[in-house]
């Protein structure tokens, strides 16, 4: 558990990235269920709470999220259901229950780049953008390959394209972590295949999605991309899972993944 | 520090912790049908509702909780009561302390859904875990008690 010696709600966001700058041991509050298993010791505690960011909306042509919207919000919001197939309210909807996705939050799940993230993955495959409170708006990509600093997730924008998509995990229990996720999209003949949970940090498999972008798609291929995708990226060891047992789900996930998109793809042409 | 909130549609001024859980707050105060039991927030014993939604108090910060409204098991007994009864006619019930928690999300569930699917229904119910019982029976009694049999 967790400790703090104060805890304040500020109503305006430069107060509260001036106290979070005041002292290093200051910090934000998501939904806290990470952060409480863990035995933190918090100066200040930051709530965002009263500054208005729980909301999911259309913003000239992107759907604009709050830093402080749940994961069920995500799940259940007309907005994202209709949009890519799903794939967001897809990727949270195993993350515990319903109680817990009802208190935890996009901001933190986003800005702490937690390895086992089932929605960084979606994010990902989606053309998403992380809005900072100093470090202005950036691709999510970039926010990910970017070293941790102290800064505020204000919120994100993910492009309202026509791209379609798909979110699959393996879990050993459902509700359990995720052992492998994978996100795969398209947008007109534009692939981008991500994996996440290799324990490390969802990641886009470039040469996987290049190959699969380039001329004309077989089931030989789709089977290489997989291939070159399980090849291309680093697989690690936890109480979960091995890297060779991730490496060769990894082949298998990404293979349905395509052959999902591509069935979408169909049906809805 | 103190903080002011609806509790089972009455109002209160609590004094407590700024880094207390609302879990404890309410089992403090006497709300004892809030259980603990897995201290990573994914049990779903502590279930209360936060404007009628439901959520882990053990995870909840209490001083979050500031003119919010909260209900516990004890502020829904008549509803908690009549599921408990086809809970117990379906030999769902063994040793009940997951039942608080559990029954306040089958209410939630009640109140968010329409004619759910069986699939639906487990899905709904996945983060509350029951070591005794059983959920074949659990899922009985709440399609019974939802009338989607």
């Amino acid at each position: 558990m967790f400790t703090l010696n104060d805890l304040v709600q500020p109503e305006k966001i430069e107060t509260a990235y001036q106290i979070l700058t005041d002292k290093r041991n200051n910090a934000i509050l998501g939904g806290c269920a990470f952060l409480k298993m863990g035995s933190k010791r918090i100066g200040t505690a930051i709530d965002l709470s009263n500054l208005k960011l729980s909301y999911i909306k259309e913003t000239n042509g992107f759907i604009e999220i709050g830093a402080m919207t749940s994961l069920r919000e995500i799940e259940t919001h007309a907005l994202l259901n209709n949009y890519f197939n799903a794939v967001l309210p897809k990727s949270v909807r195993n993350i515990i229950g319903v109680q817990f996705r009802n208190s935890v939050t996009v901001g933190a799940s986003v800005y702490a780049k937690y390895g086992f993230s089932d929605l960084i993955t979606a994010l990902l495959a989606l053309e998403t953008e992380v809005e900072l409170y100093k470090g202005g708006r950036m691709p999510l990509v970039d926010f990910l390959n970017k070293p941790k600093g102290k800064d505020i997730l204000v919120r994100l924008w993910v492009k309202m394209d026509a791209c379609k998509a798909t979110y699959l995990n393996l879990r050993n229990s459902a509700s359990d972590y995720s052992v492998l996720n994978v996100a795969v999209s398209k947008l007109e003949d534009h692939w981008t295949i991500v994996v996440g949970a290799r324990p490390g940090r969802a990641t886009i498999a470039s040469k996987a999605s290049a190959a699969l972008s380039e001329g004309k798609l077989s089931d030989v291929k789709i089977q290489e991309a997989a291939q070159t995708a399980a090849q291309e990226l680093s697989f690690g060891t936890n109480m979960r899972g091995t890297a060779e047992y991730r490496k060769a789900l990894c082949k298998v996930l990404v293979k349905r993944a395509i052959m999902e998109v591509l069935d979408e793809n169909h049906t809805n042409h | 520090m103190k903080i002011t909130l609806t509790i089972n549609d009455k109002l209160v001024t609590w004094d407590i912790e700024k880094d207390e859980m609302l879990a404890d707050t309410l089992r403090s105060h006497g709300l004892l049908s809030v259980k603990k039991a897995c201290k990573t927030s994914c049990c779903g014993l502590c279930t209360v509702w936060m404007e009628d939604k439901s959520v882990l108090s053990c995870t909840i910060l209490s001083v979050r909780v500031h003119g919010k409204k909260i209900t516990t098991i004890e502020g829904v007994q008549k509803a908690a009561d009549e599921f408990a009864r086809v809970l117990t006619a379906e030999g769902a019930e063994q040793c009940g302390f997951c039942s608080p928690g559990f029954i306040m999300n089958v209410l939630a569930m009640k109140k968010e859904l329409v004619n759910p699917s069986e699939e639906d229904i487990i899905h709904y119910l996945t983060g509350n875990l029951c070591r005794c019982t059983g959920y074949m029976g659990q899922l009985r009694a709440v399609k019974i008690y939802l009338g989607v049999l």
